[in-house]
């Protein structure tokens, strides 16, 4: 562990990933705290731009709304959806991956034809057709991310647990009596932890974006407020109020920015003999 | 061996690891001189620092580790102080290198032919055409059969003695002063080692080179080298004449690596009570097919065992040899089942192993286990030692205490501190794994205990240890071995009877000294024959 920590240490845009992240989820714990009324309510007139009032330092929307704290409530969506449905394909793609790796033949082939089956639709219009059909609400936007994220996991999954099945450990496995069920649970995936790590830490950021684009096209909770959207509701008044739109779209840039190099960072740290030359 | 001009002198090389190695220099004062027209070997065992010396000559050191002190003469310039382009000049002109493993030393999607004329080309030399002329006749010096159609060949095309052949071809193309050869025949069979080591040393004669040869085998050494410098922890511990230091070792160190070899005399052969042997296997055939199908491409079918018997006793240790390609791994691999056979069966105590499913197999493979090759990949490193051990019964249903239990007794019996069970695989030494290897075998009481390889990737003074833990335990489980090795040295120190295979077939049967002393088939004689060092052991013996 402590192994580890040094060497994600060694990557300095990791860490100020990890620093940037840890700033946004304290917004998304405290903005309850930090304002107490909803980020619906109307506060002030309308279009105030920021740096106007002290109270209100980026200013306010159409609908004269907090814009700082509609970020901060953004925040908690955001992290949410990005985590909840990480999560969930996780769940849907490594069951499949190691049973298609492990089993292989006809049950590969049948596991893979239904995962390609995901892959041939593209992701966006798929998640826009399943939120479309259930509602929006924060679980049909869940499922629908999930649904459309999970056979790059399964794939990842499958090719790790392909490699690891011939090893000679795998075999001593097989010969000392041990069941199917428990050779993938105790000798496989323990070993393929460090890739999958790296995938989901990738996926909470493309999670965040595809929830924020399903926001901006009016297709999120319409109970939340979301960075996604703030920028569609903005985007009409865009050469009026330029601020509505940039200060979301800012956070969703830092948000997933910073993602993307804890993911590189932790692939140097978790995979040190691929990590790049000269580092 | 009468010329004793120094060609490459090397004086307090120090070479510094990285922080957090386990020690700080991975070479450290280490003095040498190669003489023109003689075959220096450096012998030592892995972690010795003998090929990080060769690789700071060709300036090929990883980028976390470099020289700190010493230096390196050739031809009046210091090796270490040259440029990176100075030293691309001196590389392939006047010093060229051949590896341990010619598939990834070649490029696998170039023409053989058009990698010896990239050495030209890479210096500037002659034309093109003349390029082709020259990749011939160095092809043919190097001995390769029909070498017209071999240049026009891909690397996979190539046995891995040719490919062997062909990288000594590169090397040879600029006429070097100095030929590095790091490990060359390790990845060979042993035949066709023989004959490489006969080609190394031929040419080296006729083109009068100084050759570095890097090895970890003293029968290696006793072959080819006219002198012998032994590495220790990258130190120099001895160096010397060849015949000095193989028949009159002075350092500690070197009488140990020298005492550790396995001797090819045959052990007493115990009388076994052969009335009732344990394991029977009669006509065991395992085919694999490849290719054909939709496209009709035609089918390769390669025979990996083709009906193959033979019995097994109680207490006896049977030796499978053979060269790569021979199925003595196959035939291991479908004794415990993880192949399935074609054909045949393995009758173990009366049932047959073979035709067995599902629960039945679980339960009978209990007491039939497996030791295996590489103690790096035969240990899950996510699990703990103990767990490792223990899950084997736990699994028959064992209770999980008691079963750690068992495991902390096993480790102490393979000889190690029981508390090792709370450890990982990655704290261990080879041969440490190893052992733990064999206390997880061990863990289920098996009956036999088939050794795939088991102390191939050990080195000599470990592999010796482990053969004893495993003659002893033999003896105190009653346990009866398969011990498949590509060694004879090996084979002969520990087994009671040989079976010497060869393209899937059994080619001969015996007790170790019928095979040793009388072999009856002229492979298993040419097998024997092409032993590194024996000629000098068997003169030593008288």
């Amino acid at each position: 562990m402590r192994d580890f920590w040094k060497r994600f240490k060694r990557n300095r845009g990791a860490v100020a990933g990890l620093a940037i992240l840890v700033l946004v989820i304290l917004i998304a714990i405290l903005a309850p705290l930090l304002f107490p009324q909803s980020p619906w309510k109307m506060v002030q007139r309308p279009f105030l731009p920021p740096l106007t009032m002290e109270a209100l330092p980026l200013g306010t929307d159409a609908l004269g709304r907090n814009v700082l704290s509609g970020l901060a409530y953004g925040a908690q969506v955001s992290l949410l959806i990005g985590l909840v449905s990480t999560v969930v394909s996780l769940l849907i793609g490594i069951p499949i991956g190691a049973l298609a790796g492990y089993f292989g033949g006809i049950v590969d082939d049948a596991l893979m034809r239904f995962t390609e089956f995901f892959q041939t639709v593209p992701n966006f219009a798929l998640a826009i057709v399943l939120v479309a059909i259930f509602e929006p609400s924060v679980q049909s936007i869940i499922g629908a991310i999930a649904i459309v994220s999970w056979p790059p996991v399964a794939r990842l999954v499958r090719g790790e647990v392909l490699s690891l099945r011939s090893r000679e450990y795998v075999e001593a496995a097989i010969l000392s009596g041990q069941k199917n069920s428990t050779i993938i649970w105790r000798q496989i995936l323990p070993n393929t932890l460090s890739p999958i790590i790296v995938l989901a830490s990738l996926m909470v950021a493309t999670a965040i974006l595809l929830e924020s684009s399903l926001s901006f096209l009016g297709l999120g909770d319409p109970n939340l407020m979301s960075w996604g959207y703030m920028i569609g509701a903005a985007r009409t008044v865009i050469r009026q109020a330029w601020w509505l739109s940039f200060f979301p779209g800012f956070a969703i840039l830092v948000t997933v920015l910073a993602l993307n190099l804890i993911g590189e960072g932790l692939n140097d740290a978790l995979n040190p003999r691929l990590s790049r030359k000269g580092k | 061996m009468s010329q004793t001009k120094p060609v490459l002198r090397i004086n307090g090389l120090q070479i510094a690891l990285p922080e957090g190695a386990d020690r700080p220099f991975a070479v450290d004062g280490v003095s040498l001189e190669l003489n023109a027209g003689e075959i220096l070997c450096i012998v030592g065992e892995s972690g010795s620092g003998k090929s990080m010396s060769a690789n700071a000559m060709m300036g090929l050191l990883p980028d976390l580790v470099h020289p700190t002190a010493g230096e390196i003469l050739f031809d009046h310039m210091d090796l270490l102080k040259l440029s990176e382009d100075e030293l691309r000049d001196l590389r392939g002109r006047k010093l060229a290198m051949i590896f341990q493993e010619p598939m990834s030393a070649l490029n696998p999607l170039m023409r053989v032919d058009d990698q010896i004329a990239e050495v030209f080309e890479a210096h500037n030399l002659l034309t093109p055409a003349q390029r082709r002329t020259r990749a011939i006749e160095l092809l043919t010096e190097v001995g390769i059969p029909d070498p017209e159609k071999a240049a026009r060949a891909y690397p996979f095309q190539l046995s891995g003695g040719q490919r062997q052949r062909v990288m000594i071809a590169m090397a040879l193309a600029l006429e070097p002063e100095i030929l590095i050869a790091d490990e060359p025949t390790t990845a060979l069979d042993v035949t066709t080692q023989a004959q490489i080591l006969d080609l190394i040393a031929n040419l080296q004669e006729r083109h009068g080179m100084a050759v570095m040869f890097i090895t970890h085998d003293f029968g290696v050494v006793a072959e080819i080298a006219d002198r012998v410098a032994v590495m220790q922890f990258g130190k120099i511990v001895e160096q010397g004449n060849a015949s000095d230091v193989l028949d009159n070792p002075q350092h500690e160190y070197t009488r140990k690596l020298i005492a550790a070899i396995p001797k090819l005399h045959t052990g007493e052969t115990e009388e076994l009570d052969k009335s009732k042997p344990i394991l029977e296997v009669v006509g065991l055939t395992k085919t694999y097919r490849s290719g054909g199908g939709l496209f009709g491409s035609p089918e390769r079918v390669v025979h990996a065992v083709n009906r193959i018997s033979f019995e097994l006793g109680v207490g006896e240790t049977l030796g499978v040899v053979g060269e790569s390609g021979s199925g003595k791994s196959s035939v291991g691999r479908c004794l415990v089942r993880l192949q399935d056979p074609d054909e045949g069966s393995v009758l173990l105590n009366g049932e047959d192993m073979a035709a067995l499913t599902g629960e039945r197999l679980r339960t009978a493979r209990k007491s039939i286990q497996m030791i295996f090759q590489d103690p790096f990949a035969s240990l899950n490193p996510r699990s703990r030692v103990g767990r490792i051990i223990a899950e084997g019964p736990i699994a028959h249903g064992v209770p999980a205490k008691q079963a750690y239990d068992r495991a902390a007794e096993l480790l102490e019996l393979v000889g190690l501190d029981p508390s090792a069970i709370d450890r990982y695989p990655h704290e261990f030494s080879g041969g440490q794994r190893q052992r733990i290897g064999i206390a997880r075998a061990l863990a289920l009481e098996p009956k036999i205990i088939i050794a795939d390889e088991a102390v191939s990737a050990l080195d000599v003074s470990i592999q010796a240890q482990v053969l004893d833990l495993l003659a002893e335990l033999k003896q105190r489980l009653n346990l009866s071995l398969v011990f498949i090795t590509h060694d004879l040295r090996v084979a002969a120190q520990i087994c009671d009877r040989i079976a010497v295979m060869q393209k899937g077939n059994l080619v001969e049967l015996g007790t170790a000294d019928e095979i040793f002393n009388h072999p009856r088939s002229d492979y298993t004689r040419s097998l024997i024959e092409a032993i590194p060092g024996r000629e000098k052991e068997l003169a030593a013996t008288g």
